[in-house]
């Protein structure tokens, strides 16, 4: 599989950028992070944020932010600066924005009622397949605007682990947006990698990125500052120093997600990126919703199972069944953990 | 969970019927002629505005009622796609026919650009499949690669090769072939797919006990010719279950290629299902220096860990050449999966109904936000999901259909599972 083909080689509405931020609101995750010091909080979270949303606006008054909270129980948009009016105010918090965080609120007061009973069953994920396609039906709605429309992309910043029962969903999605050309970036700010993510954002040709800490940050800040290429339009000039200030003004690890996820299309072609990790390939089995590295695949349909069964739940298939007019050579073969692919 | 997800599709089955007698009796009396008719009959919706003026005709509702009739003339069975593992070898007959001017610039150009195209949608539409290249001039078969999962690697080896010269070898082709194919596993399967330009064969013993012995082995080959029918070619496809064809022209000959790409459904019956292991490597970052255990060599960046040895591979698909370990990429594999776990179709949503009971509809389509409400506050037409009760707008019920393949509302809600099932 190879990464999409360059997300600037599509024309777009020049450099006016219609960002959807998917953001995690997951109580579970939330709640573990309050009660470790060392870790964001929920409130001081928001407020980076509402920052960042603040300064895509800044960069360019005319793009378009769309905010989907996505929960433990349900998924719903919160916030789109296409439906109010006066977006940019100098002092504090913008209307807006506190419209923003009422909605927010009502949201995950509402998700958290839901979950009353449901501390047994051991999940935590959130639901990313459920905003992500609500996400990408948003963009569909952009792209019928006509020929002249903002750049779209996806953000994702997720803090809980990945959910092996959405795996299925999550790939439709991924595979949709990389048919329309939409980047998908990630910001992981949780324990654990994400292998949803990476996989995403590796086939959409989006950026994956999991803050450190302030080492981390300083990298980013030091990779920022190398890229002096003259070429520079003033607009994204702009767009680089204020990028920087941001780094300076904000010294806490979603600082960084300012630098390289407000970054549009154009500059990024340009700007240095940071490398990915690698990509984590790991698929989900369909008998018990694990992850897994390694598995049985149906000749028949594709399905992964982590264990051996004797008929293909999905497609019904059965499995190890000799044939009439096989030799002895070929059922030896057939042994199931020992398939031997021809090499002549 | 299997068992569920089983129900659920089973659950699936029994609204699609549903719906189709639903749909029955809506048009009850119709010929299937006068239907489509009904539902083009586009000046019958022109309407006058209050100054006398035409309005513009509200193509939308046309379009998804296209829409609907092409989703619903596909019989559920055949949105379950077979991913059969198909061994495929192609072989190019590279004699001095192939030289010939008749397809423009050449027979052998011709061919070697319609093989890439149909290299490349093999692969797109088998993902586990194998294949490999064979030539055949100056009288004898040559293979050009071995059986192999990457299209690239196949096609940069056959632009580097084309020369043609002297006669051609049916049988000596197909024993090279039947000598490959005789060792994949029985759960693939065995497909010849020969290119001819020459009129005749130069063989060194009887061909017909060659054909007998593809026969048994279950090969199937299929020829496409580009110059006149032969009765070696016909008899060979015929007793093998191929396809034999003669290209009249260049676009004849991509459609007569691509034919083969989709697996074919008669093979379907000698399958025999198995469960294949597999691993699903991790692709290691950029700029990693390390040694790959295919080619021996020290790569920079990029390439895949075998989950179970640990080694370093080049590309994917591949078998781990140190544990043997078949390793694919699991995004290749999940491509296909929308068509084993399609979503149930929407209903429609008249205006009729949703002004009766309005203050149960939500304003906004759950997909994209927009509003469901006709300029001038009038309910428009609108679809929902009988499964989540979400309601959605013409284009993204389209869209989710053809294209996303979840339903955003389903998506959404961790309870939906276990509601659907009482329901049942
Ligand atoms: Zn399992
Ligand atoms: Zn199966
Ligand atoms: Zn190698
Ligand atoms: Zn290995
Ligand atoms: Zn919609
Ligand atoms: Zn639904």
């Amino acid at each position: 599989m190879s990464p999409a083909p360059s997300v600037a080689s599509k024309l777009y509405a020049d450099d006016v950028s219609l960002l959807m931020v998917l953001v995690d609101t997951n109580p579970f995750f939330w709640g573990t992070a309050a009660a470790n010091s060392s870790s964001l909080s929920f409130s001081s979270f928001l407020s980076h944020v509402l920052a960042f949303l603040n300064s895509i606006h800044l960069v360019n008054q005319l793009n378009h932010v769309v905010v989907i909270a996505t929960g433990f129980n349900s998924c719903q948009c919160v916030y789109d600066s296409s439906e109010t009016t006066n977006r940019i105010s100098d002092d504090g918090l913008p209307a807006v924005y506190l419209k923003l965080l009422h909605n927010l609120e009502e949201f995950v007061n509402n998700d958290e009622k839901m979950c009353k009973n449901d501390f047994q069953t051991g999940l935590t994920s959130s639901l990313l397949s459920g905003s992500l396609s609500m996400a990408l039906c948003y963009i569909q709605r952009v792209f019928r605007s006509g020929p002249l429309h903002p750049q779209p992309r996806i953000l994702c910043i997720q803090g809980s682990p990945d959910g092996p029962e959405q795996y299925v969903a999550i790939m439709n999605s991924i595979f949709s947006a990389q048919r329309s050309m939409v980047p998908i970036d990630s910001c992981v700010i949780g324990a654990q990698h994400s292998a949803f993510l990476q996989q995403a954002s590796y086939i959409t040709g989006g950026v994956y990125l999991k803050p450190q800490h302030l080492d981390g940050l300083f990298q980013y800040l030091s990779m920022v500052l190398s890229f002096n290429d003259m070429t520079l339009i003033l607009h994204e000039m702009q767009a680089f120093l204020f990028l920087c200030l941001a780094v300076w003004a904000l010294t806490s690890t979603c600082s960084q997600m300012q630098t390289v996820f407000a970054t549009d299309l154009h500059s990024r072609s340009v700007l240095q990126l940071p490398k990915p990790v690698g990509v984590d390939f790991r698929a989900s089995c369909f008998c018990h919703k694990n992850t897994i590295d390694m598995g049985y695949i149906c000749s028949v349909c594709l399905s992964i199972f982590c264990e051996h069964h004797k008929k293909c739940s999905t497609c019904g298939s059965v499995f190890g069944q000799p044939q009439a007019d096989a030799s002895k050579a070929d059922r030896k073969r057939k042994a199931p953990g020992s398939p031997r692919h021809p090499r002549a | 969970m299997n068992n569920s997800k089983g129900k659920r599709s089973n659950g699936d089955e029994h609204e699609d019927e549903d719906d189709e007698e639903e749909d029955e009796a809506n048009g009850g009396g119709l010929e299937a002629w006068e239907r489509a008719y009904a539902d083009e009959r586009s000046w019958e919706s022109l309407q006058e505005d209050e100054s006398g003026l035409l309005r513009p005709i509200d193509n939308k509702a046309t379009y998804h009622a296209q829409y609907r009739r092409r989703i619903r003339s596909t019989p559920s069975t055949a949105r379950i796609q077979k991913g059969l593992i198909r061994y495929l070898y192609i072989v190019v007959d590279l004699s001095r026919a192939a030289s010939e001017m008749d397809f423009k610039p050449s027979r052998m150009a011709v061919v070697a650009k319609n093989v890439e195209a149909f290299i490349r949608e093999f692969f797109d539409q088998n993902p586990l499949s194998q294949l490999g290249l064979v030539f055949v001039k100056d009288g004898v078969a040559q293979c050009l690669t071995e059986l192999g999962g990457s299209p690239d690697s196949h096609i940069k080896a056959l632009m580097g090769k084309l020369e043609c010269s002297g006669e051609a070898s049916l049988q000596n082709a197909l024993e090279l072939v039947y000598g490959y194919l005789k060792q994949v596993p029985s759960y693939g399967h065995r497909e010849v797919l020969i290119l001819y330009s020459a009129l005749s064969t130069c063989d060194p013993g009887d061909i017909m006990e060659t054909i007998q012995q593809c026969k048994k082995s279950k090969i199937r080959c299929s020829v496409v010719g580009l110059s006149a029918e032969i009765f070696i070619c016909k008899h060979l496809c015929q007793e093998t279950g191929g396809l034999y064809s003669i290209a009249l022209d260049e676009s004849h000959l991509k459609e007569l290629l691509l034919e083969h790409a989709p697996p074919p459904p008669a093979i379907a019956e000698f399958a025999i299902a198995s469960l294949i292991k597999m691993g699903f490597p991790q692709r290691a970052a950029e700029g990693v220096v390390s040694i790959c255990s295919c080619h021996k060599e020290p790569k920079v960046g990029g390439g895949y860990t075998c989950p179970r040895c640990k080694a370093r591979v080049c590309e994917l698909p591949t078998e781990c050449c140190v544990c043997g370990l078949t390793l694919v990429s699991s995004p290749h594999l999940a491509r296909s999966y929308h068509h084993l776990f399609p979503i149930t179709l929407f209903s429609e949503v008249s205006p009729s109904y949703s002004s009766k009971q309005q203050q149960r509809i939500p304003k906004n389509c759950f997909g994209c936000q927009q509003s469901l409400l006709n300029p001038g506050n009038k309910p428009g037409l609108f679809v929902a999901c009988p499964k989540c009760s979400q309601f959605f707008c013409l284009d993204c019920d389209i869209y989710i259909h053809e294209s996303l393949h979840n339903c955003p509302g389903c998506e959404s809600l961790r309870h939906s599972k276990p509601v659907i099932d009482a329901e049942e």
